[in-house]
């Protein structure tokens, strides 16, 4: 293996991560900086036909490794085999993505080859030939630029930080297997099940957030079924709003918040409420939807990184801290921006 | 003289602060707004030992001093009035009475528990027709050659129906000469037959806590609940309103410090005028001025609670540090709500509440007109503490951490 | 049964910080026990209430880290032991997994090693995996619930939190976990253990006690800087029809990398 630069793979189960062409992405952008291709390096049940994709994705080589001993992944045989391959070939840089697995792989690999990790890093450079990476520090407050003075350099990308690199599938190259390099008499770990969650997100931990506001019940064209007083119907009208809101928080796979207008009004219960009196929340996105922006949801949200929003007042303050704004009908609007979202986001 | 708090009384603070504002600030709004006590709030704070925080541990207690009782009544009342209070009946009002009146055996069997957090407990002195006229309690405990049969009506009691346990002061000699030496306290447990409760609603503040009355229908009290002698209930009644009121103005210090940060917080939020509103001098003279009245507040409580320490009679001391901080807590509370503007006056926010709380604290455990008239009866010459016949214990580590 | 807990010092979360002067800077906001720790501490201090055993805190730093060993004590630790050495201003990951592991070994019958899952200042995560690697132990990462430890036959079995559910895992001991918030809650201290942890002296180990050189660093932070200040220049985007909109703000979105 020639090639300077590897990637490492993170699947589970034969389903390639999200942030693997992320980390190809991000592999090919070093590679033209320090010349050569890209190697990629998968392991574990299904990496074979893997290792064939990531040629399709932009590498000239492919590893792959598929026994018994690695059929689960456990980090001893994986950082063992990973780390003979190193030794072997002794590539300069080797990419892994910021997952569960991808982080401490990267670090064991570090203490095998006796080499360092530079972890969740947002930007890659060169400089000298040697790798300058730039990751955030104290929650992202700071920025740090980092390097490490032996090779191979070992580094774990953050997601969403990197270019998603785009399949090809004329692009050829080789695949090679390796073979594992620890029995299983002396791995020291067994994985004795797995329950795969589909848990909703909460709240607090949401990297996206969709959020409607008292303007959600305001639809006069929905007709609410008969029998209902006015009251019950202007809650039924909100819940067919945050219907939508719901949707679109589901196919950015995020959670769904409220102002306090519309909790105390009823449409939906407190602990979507965010807010001075609500949850302070500060995910990536936060797509604000027919609320006005008074300070006290302000102090809930306006650390966010980008704020979307959706409101039919162009003189509503939410819109002085938006990224982008849309003056409208939430109810024109959102159901559209869910479909396309959901065709550009492949779901 | 080193003003600084040692590193232990530092991690009581802390712990105290944190137990507050992860456990009940989030729902505090909800419970004064349903105008009901949350329920795990007393179990939770006699299961972390804040109930019995200042005793000694032989008697149930966390072995720690005076001074971290202050930190701890200073950090409660800084998230809400209600949790304070608590402190101020339960350990200021009762359960240190018993400490330093108590007999040896009293203290093992009614102060542990109440250390302990197995019972709650709580301090009947006012009735309808007598607040600062204590003389004139009307409830009486009269002696019938084997027990002592209390009647009368006690009310604006802080925990009334949560209580097992009230330190109740009753007539015990309708002929006294002098209706002070008439009469006495009681430790009564409250599931005696007789003992009848319930609850006051409609209170301007502290409305997350519990406030009610206490009925006693010839509620037969043993003299083994008798606390100190006949005819010293007075005397025993204002030794436990000198440690109630210490949690007070410790309490009330808390308050104008959440006052403080509150506006601190709002001043460099809030724009006006193309600028925060902490720019504008008027604001800044609010927040000037409650720094002021937290640090002296601070330093009036610290130094009551050091001479509790000391075992010094500190009846002048701790009144000025209630009466100083509790009218401030009012002022700070209504400027707060001034800085937050309309907002400061809807329970958006917190400040209202504050405003809410504080004027209670200026009315119990003496009003600041009582204070008023200690203080220049002091100054004056015209009042001079005499010696008690039981003093509270001053603070020794050997004797409160031995088991 | 014997478990470290490793844990650190650092800033408080709510803290504002900065760089002057090329450092990094956090005013006079309080340095607290990473949060994270704190997780770890009470998993130990479960274990040990469920089998009797001690449990000991150590911590890699200057002087102030005896304030995290102490509320770390004080929640009800046995011991704590403060690494400290002036060559180690400046170590990376891998110096630090290194002395820990020496420390370690010093202690002597360790069961099992806990830490939090990072480090609220660094943000690295990886000194468990680390650590446990120049051990020579396994390695269980992002521990949600430990369904047995057991000492005598060596083994320990967990749950642990991964991208696509909960996958539990058996291992032999002695072995190091790293452990998230699902663990359990951390307690307060108690007031007895704020007065054993104030009253307590915390032995201070250097590199000389451990016994070995001042490890090799290469991972090195040239700058660290603010992050460029967000102008927030609003776009309004308009179209002729919602579904026109929708697709221009769609794209828009996706353009910035946020999801």
């Amino acid at each position: 293996m020639s090639n300077k630069i590897w990637i490492y793979i993170d699947h589970f189960k034969g389903q390639a991560h999200p942030t693997a062409w992320e980390v190809m992405g991000a592999g090919l952008g070093l590679a033209e900086k320090l010349g050569g291709g890209v190697t990629a390096l998968v392991l574990g049940q299904e990496s074979q036909s893997l290792a064939a994709l990531a040629l399709q994705y932009g590498a000239s080589e492919a590893f792959y490794a598929d026994d018994a001993t690695l059929a689960d992944y456990r980090p001893e045989p994986y950082a063992a085999l990973l780390a003979s391959l190193s030794k072997q070939h002794t590539p300069e840089v080797i990419l892994f993505p910021t997952t569960t697995r991808g982080r401490e792989l990267a670090a064991m690999l570090a203490v095998d080859v006796q080499s360092g990790v530079m972890p969740d890093v947002t930007a890659l450079d060169v400089q000298d030939g040697k790798v300058v990476a730039t990751r955030p520090v104290y929650a992202g407050k700071l920025l740090s630029k980092v390097t490490c003075d032996s090779l191979p350099q070992i580094v774990t990308t953050r997601t969403r930080a990197f270019a998603v690199a785009q399949p090809d599938p004329a692009r050829s190259g080789t695949v090679s297997k390796a073979e594992p390099a620890m029995a299983e008499s002396a791995i020291p770990s067994k994985v004795v099940e797995y329950a795969v969650t589909s848990g909703g997100v909460s709240l607090s931990d949401a990297a996206v957030i969709v959020s409607g506001g008292r303007g959600v019940a305001n639809n006069p064209t929905l007709t609410p079924p008969a029998g209902l007083d006015e009251k019950a119907a202007e809650i039924w009208r909100a819940q067919q709003g945050f219907k939508l809101v719901g949707d679109l928080a589901q196919v950015m796979g995020g959670a769904m918040g409220a102002s306090r207008a519309a909790v105390d009004a009823g449409y939906i219960p407190y602990e979507n409420q965010v807010g001075q009196t609500g949850k302070v929340v500060s995910p990536d996105l936060y797509v604000a939807a027919g609320i006005s922006g008074a300070i006290q949801h302000l102090a809930g949200m306006r650390t966010s990184k980008m704020i979307v929003a959706i409101n039919k007042d162009p003189e509503a303050p939410i819109f002085k801290l938006a990224r982008f704004g849309v003056v409208g009908d939430l109810y024109a609007i959102l159901p559209p921006l869910t479909e396309a979202l959901r065709k550009k986001l492949g779901k | 003289m080193d003003f600084a708090l040692s590193e232990e009384h530092r991690m009581v603070q802390q712990m105290v602060r944190d137990f507050a504002q992860k456990e009940v600030a989030p729902i505090i709004k909800e419970q004064d707004r349903k105008q009901e006590m949350a329920a795990f709030i007393l179990p939770r704070m006699g299961e972390l030992g804040i109930l019995g925080v200042c005793f000694p541990m032989r008697y149930g207690g966390q072995g720690m001093d005076y001074i971290a009782l202050g930190l701890v009544c200073e950090e409660l009342e800084a998230v809400d009035s209600s949790l304070r209070v608590v402190m101020s009946v339960h350990v200021g009002l009762n359960s240190m009475g018993l400490l330093q009146w108590g007999t040896e055996e009293q203290k093992q069997r009614l102060l542990a528990p109440q250390a302990r957090g197995e019972k709650v407990a709580c301090f009947g002195l006012t009735e309808s027709g007598a607040g600062s006229d204590v003389a004139a309690i009307a409830s009486t405990a009269r002696w019938d050659g084997d027990v002592y049969i209390l009647n009368g009506e006690k009310m604006w009691i802080s925990l009334a129906t949560k209580a097992h346990h009230a330190l109740v002061v009753a007539r015990t000699n309708l002929k006294a000469a002098d209706p002070h030496e008439g009469l006495s306290a009681f430790l009564v447990d409250l599931s005696l037959p007789g003992v009848t409760t319930g609850d006051i609603h409609g209170k301007l503040g502290v409305r997350a806590g519990s406030t009610g009355w206490l009925a006693f229908q010839d509620v037969r009290v043993p003299v083994e609940n008798r606390i100190g002698e006949e005819g010293e209930g007075f005397k025993i009644a204002m030794s436990c309103l000198d440690n109630g009121r210490y949690t007070v103005g410790a309490g009330a210090v808390g308050l104008i410090r959440a006052s403080l940060e509150a506006s601190v917080r709002y001043a460099h939020e809030r724009k006006a005028f193309g600028r925060e509103i902490g720019k504008f001098q008027l604001i800044q003279q609010k927040i000037a001025r409650m720094v002021q009245s937290y640090e002296a507040g601070r330093l009036l409580y610290l130094r009551a609670g050091w001479m509790k320490n000391q075992g010094l009679r500190n009846t002048r001391e701790t009144s000025l540090a209630k009466w100083f901080a509790t009218d401030a807590s009012f002022e700070a509370a209504s400027e707060a709500i001034q800085v937050h503007g309309a907002y400061g006056y809807s329970d958006e926010y917190e400040v209202e509440r504050y405003l809410r709380n504080s004027k209670g604290a200026i009315i119990y455990e003496g009003t600041s007109e009582i204070h008023q008239l200690m203080q220049a009866g002091y100054a004056l010459g015209y009042r001079e503490d005499a010696p008690l016949r039981c003093e509270l214990p001053a603070y020794d580590a050997e004797f409160w951490q031995a088991e | 049964m014997k478990i470290v807990v490793c844990v650190k010092q650092v800033p408080d979360s709510a803290a504002k910080v900065v760089v002057e002067d090329g450092k990094v800077s956090w005013g006079d906001a309080p340095l607290v026990i990473n949060p994270w720790d704190e997780f770890a501490v009470e998993a130990a201090l479960l274990q040990k209430e469920a089998q009797d055993g001690e449990v000991i805190a150590l911590s890699l730093g200057g002087e102030s880290a005896k304030d995290a060993l102490k509320h770390a004590l004080a929640m009800g630790c046995n011991e704590a032991i403060l690494v400290s050495d002036p060559t180690l201003a400046a170590a990376d990951s891998q110096a630090v997994a290194k002395v820990l592991s020496a420390a370690i070994k010093k202690i002597g019958d360790v069961d099992a090693v806990f830490f939090g899952r990072q480090a609220i200042d660094g943000d690295m995560g990886v000194t468990a995996a680390q650590t446990g690697r120049v051990l020579g132990w396994p390695v269980l990462s992002l521990v949600s619930v430990i369904n047995s430890l057991d000492p005598s036959a060596h083994t320990v079995r967990v749950g642990r939190a991964t991208e696509e559910g909960r996958q539990v895992v058996e291992s032999s001991l002695p072995a190091v976990l790293s452990v998230g918030k699902d663990i359990a809650e951390p307690r307060y201290p108690s007031f007895m253990g704020i007065r054993k942890a104030s009253r307590a002296e915390i032995p201070i180990w250097s590199l000389a006690d451990l016994g070995i050189p001042a490890p090799a660093v290469q991972v090195h932070w040239p700058e660290i800087f603010s992050p460029p200040a967000r102008e927030v220049v609003t776009e309004l985007i308009t179209g002729g029809s919602p579904e026109e909109i929708a697709e221009k703000l769609a794209d828009k979105i996706l353009a910035e990398k946020v999801l």
